[in-house]
């Protein structure tokens, strides 16, 4: 537990200056102020609008790149940077003679990469309300103050979240034994755009495939109302491609774990 | 013993890189492990260290067993394997202290590592921007951070100056002598291994053609007399009639096997008094090369 403690550690160490960290901080930055500054702009054309409407377009025009294409992507490619620290650095052989179990420096990198997906879904979720918010104040006639959509808002990320879970752990796997970018990344692209296709042509398995998953999230969780009463939209989380999603998340970790340990260090 | 292994085999698909090894380096010693590229040094050091799987044979660190005390075993083994591993966007400094969250070690003795390998000016230097040697006493100090009792070191000196590699050379001596540390150093560098080494192991096509105290070494490593002169071949004629043992002659010299000073002059007395004009003649150490064929010629 101490070896996977100090491994966490240096993990964050050794990757603050890296491009995979700030990515994940500054893409939700990025797209929501984007996002913001065209709703800043166009502001007289939505001042009729009633509030829940506002947040759902608004929320809804950053949902809409996040989840199809960007968070599939995203994932992709902190799968890739965790990893290709070490094999730029060509320290996968010091990692594995450290004194520290190859279990504990393996699932710490895993749950690194976890975290950093975490931060960033977070932070979208987080930037949302802010820049809402800041929208609300800075022009009053936008009506942003008459609804809140936090808890839903946080609901939604969590699903997406928890959907991006076996793209990650199959990604991390492929980025940990490939020390070349473009094998891990030309797969996880043409599975992205394959799961997209899955996802809009409604295929009746499409829920067995993980790339299709962060699409489905999206489709499945449409929020409806609950009895009659407007003001209580519900999300369903735990909808079957989730599941499937975290089943294959463990599944491919575990392996992965065993295949390190098997695996010679070049 | 610290390493002793037995039996070490070690195929990469249908190629045997290593061939049942059996390594015994006592402790206090510097151990150089010589042979030439591709003589599966490298695969012998990961075997070592585990980054390989053992597929046969065993080996036994500190007088245990990795598989059952691999903790133990590595957290008294510094390493140093091939290019030296280090993180291009993080500071020389920022390298090391990365290492001693890894391992627990205080900033002190961080600092005290750059200070032994002359880096403390350029600590915060990235690492990325070092040159070759300064990125090689990098790795020397992070395979020292946290003060093993072995060092396992795959050509240390690539890279370096002559003033480094004396340098190093006179630290890895210093270890031995005043801190009862044990080094396991790789070379294809003869000349290296023989200023330091206590004990020496030779390797070639994965197979230890020697292993012993480095005065066993010198007693095979016999050397030569290089005498440069204008007509080589009667003049090897000569030497031979006159019972010198004549181990090589082409167009530009030819080499007899040394015996003294003494028979040096002698050699140099007759060629002259015979009418031959001697351009040079001195005493040189034989090459790896042939070092290897004697010692591969030597019936087992």
């Amino acid at each position: 537990m101490k070896g996977f403690i100090l491994s966490l550690q240096s993990e964050f160490y050794k990757s603050r200056k890296t491009l995979g960290f700030w990515a994940a901080i500054l893409l939700p930055l990025i797209l929501t102020l984007l996002v913001f500054i065209g709703f800043y702009v166009k502001s007289e054309k939505m001042t009729n609008m009633p509030g829940v409407l506002l947040w759902m377009r608004f929320s809804g025009a950053i949902l809409g790149i996040m989840g199809s294409l960007l968070l599939p992507m995203f994932v992709i490619f902190v799968a890739y940077s965790v990893n290709s620290v070490e094999h730029k650095a060509d320290t996968w052989k010091t990692l594995f003679s450290l004194p520290i179990a190859k279990w504990s420096v393996y699932s710490a990198k895993y749950l690194y990469a976890l975290f950093l997906v975490i931060l960033s879904l977070g932070l979208f979720a987080f930037f949302t309300i802010g820049f809402g918010n800041l929208l609300g104040l800075l022009k009053p006639e936008l009506k942003f103050s008459e609804y809140h959509m936090e808890v839903m808002l946080l609901q939604v990320y969590f699903k997406l979240f928890l959907s991006a879970l076996g793209i990650l752990s199959i990604q991390f796997l492929l980025s940990l034994l490939w020390a070349d970018f473009l094998k891990p990344m030309g797969i996880g692209f043409v599975c992205t755009i394959a799961g997209v296709i899955m996802a809009t042509a409604n295929w009746e398995y499409d829920f067995w495939f993980p790339y299709a998953s962060p699409m489905m999230a999206l489709k499945t969780m449409m929020p409806h109302t609950k009895g009659k009463d407007n003001s209580q939209m519900v999300i369903d989380i735990f909808t079957k491609d989730v599941f499937v999603s975290i089943a294959i998340s463990a599944i491919v970790f575990i392996a992965g774990y065993y295949i390190v340990q098997k695996k010679s260090v070049k | 013993m610290v390493i002793q292994t037995e039996g070490l085999t070690f195929n990469f698909g249908s190629q045997t890189v290593v061939k049942s090894l059996s390594l015994q380096v006592p402790e206090g010693s510097i151990y150089g492990f010589l042979g030439p590229n591709g003589a599966g040094k490298t695969t012998t050091i990961k075997l070592l260290l585990n980054l390989l799987q053992t597929q046969e044979g065993s080996i036994r660190i500190f007088d245990l067993d990795f598989q059952t005390h691999r903790k133990e075993i590595l957290s008294q083994v510094g390493s140093l394997i091939e290019q030296p591993a280090i993180y291009a966007h993080l500071t020389g400094k920022e390298n090391l202290l990365n290492r001693a969250i890894l391992l627990q070690i205080s900033e002190n003795r961080v600092d005290e590592m750059l200070e032994l390998v002359h880096l403390t000016q350029a600590a915060h230097k990235k690492a990325g921007n070092y040159s070759l040697g300064m990125k090689q006493r990098l790795g020397i100090a992070l395979a020292l951070l946290s003060d093993p009792k072995l060092l396992i070191l795959d050509e240390p000196t690539n890279g370096l100056d002559p003033n480094g590699i004396i340098e190093i050379r006179e630290l890895l001596k210093k270890l031995v002598s005043k801190h009862n540390k044990t080094v396991f150093i790789s070379s294809h560098l003869l000349a290296e291994i023989e200023r330091m080494a206590t004990h020496v192991g030779i390797i070639n096509n994965g197979e230890l053609l020697f292993q012993g105290e480095i005065k066993d070494l010198e007693s095979i490593s016999q050397p030569l007399v290089r005498i440069e002169a204008n007509n080589t071949v009667d003049a090897a004629n000569l030497l031979s009639k006159s019972g010198y043992n004549v181990i090589d002659v082409n167009d530009n010299y030819l080499c007899v096997t040394y015996q003294s000073k003494e028979k040096t002059g002698q050699i140099n007395a007759l060629l002259n008094k015979n009418g031959y004009t001697i351009y040079s003649i001195h005493k040189v150490q034989k090459d790896l090369e042939k070092l290897f064929l004697d010692i591969t010629q030597t019936p087992a």
